[in-house]
């Protein structure tokens, strides 16, 4: 494909992933780690001694950076992404995150990390990149157009940030779909169905529900609710609070002041939530900074009435969306649950009582590891956008806007413009005037949510018709379009309609960059620019090429050298020159296949190695990787970086 | 009265050239995808105006409809085509939205044939006083005055289960002529869809007055609600 691939990702509180449509299956594309997850956590490095801006690890990696460094590392930051100054604080209360000081109101909020400051949508940048280039890696091929979800109950500005991080991260964001409906779509791939679909998606930090109606490939959402304030970090934050109070409480010890035992404990705690979803019961055994040691049973029975209040408030977004689809839960034909915290038995039986499942007979869907099944969606989604794919040309998602959109109308009352629950795109067309003689300028302020007052409501935008003609008051008839688009975010035109003109209007968002702010945080990387790739790839190929040059030089020295007959060893030195002449020029395609050339040539070399040093259970690897194998047994051949590229 | 495909100008296709009328989605020589047509949202789904719908056969053209012209099938295609389908699906869902639900359809209808009407769904004109229908004066008098006493009981953490038994029945009997005057409006769309000019002039003033006042029901029996369910 000219294009290139187009991937789908995940973007998520805890984990995030990236998967591609194999064929007609969708899969996900591992790390260089071999692992599906790439933990959502960013980690500043240490600044390097001649003072240049310092690394950003992601991932596993930087996940253990977390007990070491805690104020260099950055986790969910998902729940910062598009929120206010008034917003983040109140995020903050359960966070260990250091705001930076000289943010105003009314600015994007940024963090502190070490020496740096960053915007939320940059750290997601940051793990947006790890992603891309996991999946480069795997194809061998530059990624540049990706389909990333986000919670069905994000709004406007949230929506916005997530696309700006990838903009910053070098992928074209070519929709934003949602991540209970992106499950529909991975359970619904294949299968013939019809009917209407629940989907309970309770992850890291957001919860969603929605109704879907599924008929002849199409995927029509009926409704939509959720919470973006509630999910397992809420669960964790609750365990973790607990074990602190009992700690300051029974050893005198107040860990708070402690930021890194902060985080070994909230390790703990998460490890209990987990093996609470099969046993009965979970242990707390934590060394503290005094020696002492905070030990704790946890019966899944007070675990379950501790969580019970953050699990009851999945049950007002259940029935809301119920309603508004106009279904009572008989007519639920199937539930699919998302997103880790579903794992939880008391979850499940929440879920089967709100949907009457067992009375019916039914379970719910739960087929698709709840961690992928997001991520296997957005690869559908990417294949369908893609449309050169026949597993997914008959299919179709229509989905919808999870809040009103209105405009603040006199005394502060909001008069809705959109409804919750249109089917997007979806456009509205409203009509302004002027008050007094001559007046050039209309304000208008655009707010999104349910509530009655605007003030109640999220601000979205203010902005200023200008350039009416001057008239007499009332006489000026300005034509306003909104428009939401299909990734569920906001646009706006104006027209005044006597004189003809378009009025010129400047959007400002309440919260969120403007296009030079995102453009200038585009993260620096090899990414950005096709030949920057290919670049990366000449440089890794040069790499891998002295790895196994290094190897072969020492090879005389080894007792296995002269096991060899003559024309093996001729062959090897033959390979080894061609290596070094392909590695002098430009053509990384040229040096791997050498590579791959002297890697075969010292394959039987390997072999005798390994005879020598071990046992023969190792016999057919190629030197590549029995020097992996023998790195800690023996003094290896060569322990090269493994050749990924396929 | 409406704009229908023979009132429609003629336009060429951007991409073909040979002209069609305006209010088509795809032209009909190349096949290709149109800037937002002009016509009314039943000729989106090619129907003459009327308000007695197929539902069903409705819900196929918009599935139909939105396959070709969903923004998903134009994701790597040229800036004008995309910017077209972005806005013709959205013409798209406007109108099933209207369509599909038989109050915004009607009242959709009406405005087309220019009355002028509130809006159901907006708090603009919620408060209203002037469009209290005469028959009803005397009683919401007397309902507001008993709304006020039980807000002020709420408040107050009393109980009266006289006033609450009593605006308890207030709300069955707004309920019940909610449910007339569905009734009657769909009474009246059988006049218009089988009338002439004449019956259909009638019929929509008919429909002007009960739509008013079917929205003054509904607010009222939500005010009762928010009330009784405080």
């Amino acid at each position: 494909m000219a294009e290139g691939r187009v991937v789908g990702i995940d973007l998520g509180t805890t984990n995030s992933l990236v998967a591609y449509m194999e064929g007609d299956a969708p899969v996900v594309i591992p790390g260089a780690d071999g692992s599906n997850l790439v933990p959502s956590v960013v980690a500043l490095d240490p600044m390097p001694p001649n003072g240049s801006r310092p690394t950003v690890t992601v991932g596993n990696s930087a996940r253990k950076a977390l007990i070491q460094t805690p104020e260099r590392v950055i986790y969910s930051v998902k729940r910062l992404m598009g929120r206010s100054l008034q917003e983040v604080h109140d995020e903050l209360k359960l966070f260990p995150f250091r705001l930076a000081g000289d943010v105003e109101e009314g600015e994007v909020p940024r963090i502190q990390l070490g020496e740096l400051r960053f915007t939320p949508p940059e750290i997601s940048a940051y793990i947006l990149r790890q992603l891309k280039r996991n999946a480069e890696r795997y194809f061998g091929a530059p990624v540049t157009q990706a389909v990333i979800t986000v919670p069905a109950y994000f709004n406007d500005a949230q929506r916005q940030a997530t696309k700006d991080a990838g903009r910053m991260a070098g992928l074209e964001v070519l929709r934003l779909v949602n991540e209970p409906t992106a499950a529909a779509l991975a359970y619904g791939l294949n299968r013939a169905k019809e009917g209407t679909i629940a989907v309970y998606d309770l992850g890291g930090g957001t919860f969603d529900i929605s109704i879907l109606k599924l008929r002849d490939g199409i995927f029509e959402v009926q409704s939509t609710n959720g919470d973006t304030h509630l999910g397992g970090d809420d669960i964790d934050n609750l365990l973790l609070a607990i074990a602190l109070d009992e700690i300051h409480a029974e050893h005198g010890v107040d860990l708070r002041l402690h930021p890194g035992a902060v985080q070994a404990v909230r390790k703990a705690a998460i490890e209990a939530k987990i093996r609470l979803s099969t046993e009965q019961v979970a242990h707390f055994d934590i060394e503290l900074p005094n020696g002492d040691r905070y030990q704790r049973e946890i019966p899944r029975d007070v675990f379950e009435l501790l969580i019970e209040p953050v699990l009851a408030r999945t049950a007002g977004p259940c029935k809301q969306a119920l309603a508004d689809a106009g279904i009572t839960p008989e007519q639920i034909d199937e539930v699919v649950l998302v997103g880790g915290s579903t794992r939880i038995p008391a979850v499940r039986e929440l879920v089967d009582e709100l949907f009457h499942l067992s009375a019916r007979g039914k379970k719910p869907h739960i087929e698709l590891n709840p961690d992928e099944v997001v991520a296997l969606g957005a690869a559908v989604q990417a294949d369908i956008l893609a449309g050169a794919s026949k597993s997914t040309e008959e299919m179709l998602l229509l989905d919808v806007t999870p809040l009103s959109l209105g405009i603040e109308a006199l005394g502060g009352v909001v008069a809705r413009i959109i409804q919750r629950n249109s089917t997007i795109p979806a456009s509205a067309t409203e009509h302004f005037t002027t008050g007094v003689d001559g007046q050039t300028n209309v304000a208008i302020h655009v707010v999104q949510g349910e509530r009655e007052m605007a003030a109640d409501c999220r601000s979205l935008a203010r902005f200023d018709l200008k350039g009416i003609p001057p008239m007499s008051a009332g006489l000026p008839r300005i034509e306003v379009k909104f428009l939401i688009d299909a990734d569920g975010i906001l646009h706006v035109s104006a027209r005044e309609q006597r004189s003809g003109k378009a009025a010129e209007i400047e959007v400002k968002p309440t919260y969120g960059l403007t296009d030079e702010q995102v453009e200038s945080m585009i993260l620096d990387s090899f990414d950005n620019a096709e030949s920057d790739f290919a670049r990366r790839l000449l440089i890794e190929a040069r790499n891998e090429a002295e790895t196994i040059l290094a190897a072969v030089e020492r090879a005389p020295l080894s007792p296995a050298w002269a096991q060899l007959r003559g024309e093996e060893q001729s062959a090897i030195t033959t390979a080894r020159d061609r290596l070094f002449q392909a590695k002098a020029g430009e053509d990384a395609a040229q040096i791997r296949e050498a590579t791959l050339a002297l890697d075969q040539a010292t394959r039987r070399f390997a072999e005798l190695m390994m005879e020598a040093a071990v046992s023969s259970a190792l016999r057919g690897k190629t030197m590549d990787s029995a020097g992996e194998e023998l790195a800690e047994a023996v003094t290896a051949p060569h322990a090269m970086a493994p050749a990924e590229f396929k | 009265m409406f704009k229908t495909l023979d009132s429609a100008v003629p336009v060429a296709c951007w991409a073909c050239s040979i002209g069609h009328n305006d209010s088509t989605l795809f032209c009909p020589h190349c096949s290709k995808i149109q800037p937002p047509p002009g016509g009314d949202y039943f000729s989106v789904f090619g129907i003459e105006p009327k308000l007695n719908l197929d539902l069903a056969a409705l819900e196929h053209e918009f599935h139909r409809l939105s396959r070709r012209l969903h923004p998903d099938r134009f994701a790597r295609a040229q800036e004008n085509e995309k910017e077209w389908s972005l806005a013709d699906t959205a013409l798209l869902n406007d109108a099933y939205r209207t369509l599909k639900d038989p109050l915004r359809r009607t009242e959709y209808l009406l405005k087309l044939l220019g009355a002028e009407i509130g809006e159901e769904n907006s708090g603009k004109d919620r408060k209203d006083p002037s469009r209290v229908p005469a028959d009803l004066l005397e009683e919401v008098f007397e309902l507001n005055m008993q709304l006020e006493e039980m807000r002020a009981n709420r408040k107050m953490d009393e109980e009266d289960p006289a006033l609450e038994a009593s605006l308890a029945s207030a709300k069955d009997k707004f309920d019940g002529m909610l449910a007339a005057v569905d009734d009657d409006l769909r009474g009246e769309w059988e006049l218009w869809d089988a009338g002439g000019a004449a019956a259909r002039g009638a019929s929509q003033r008919k429909m002007v007055a009960l739509l008013d006042r079917r929205r003054y029901l509904s607010n009222l029996v939500r005010d009762v609600n928010e009330v009784l369910g405080a």
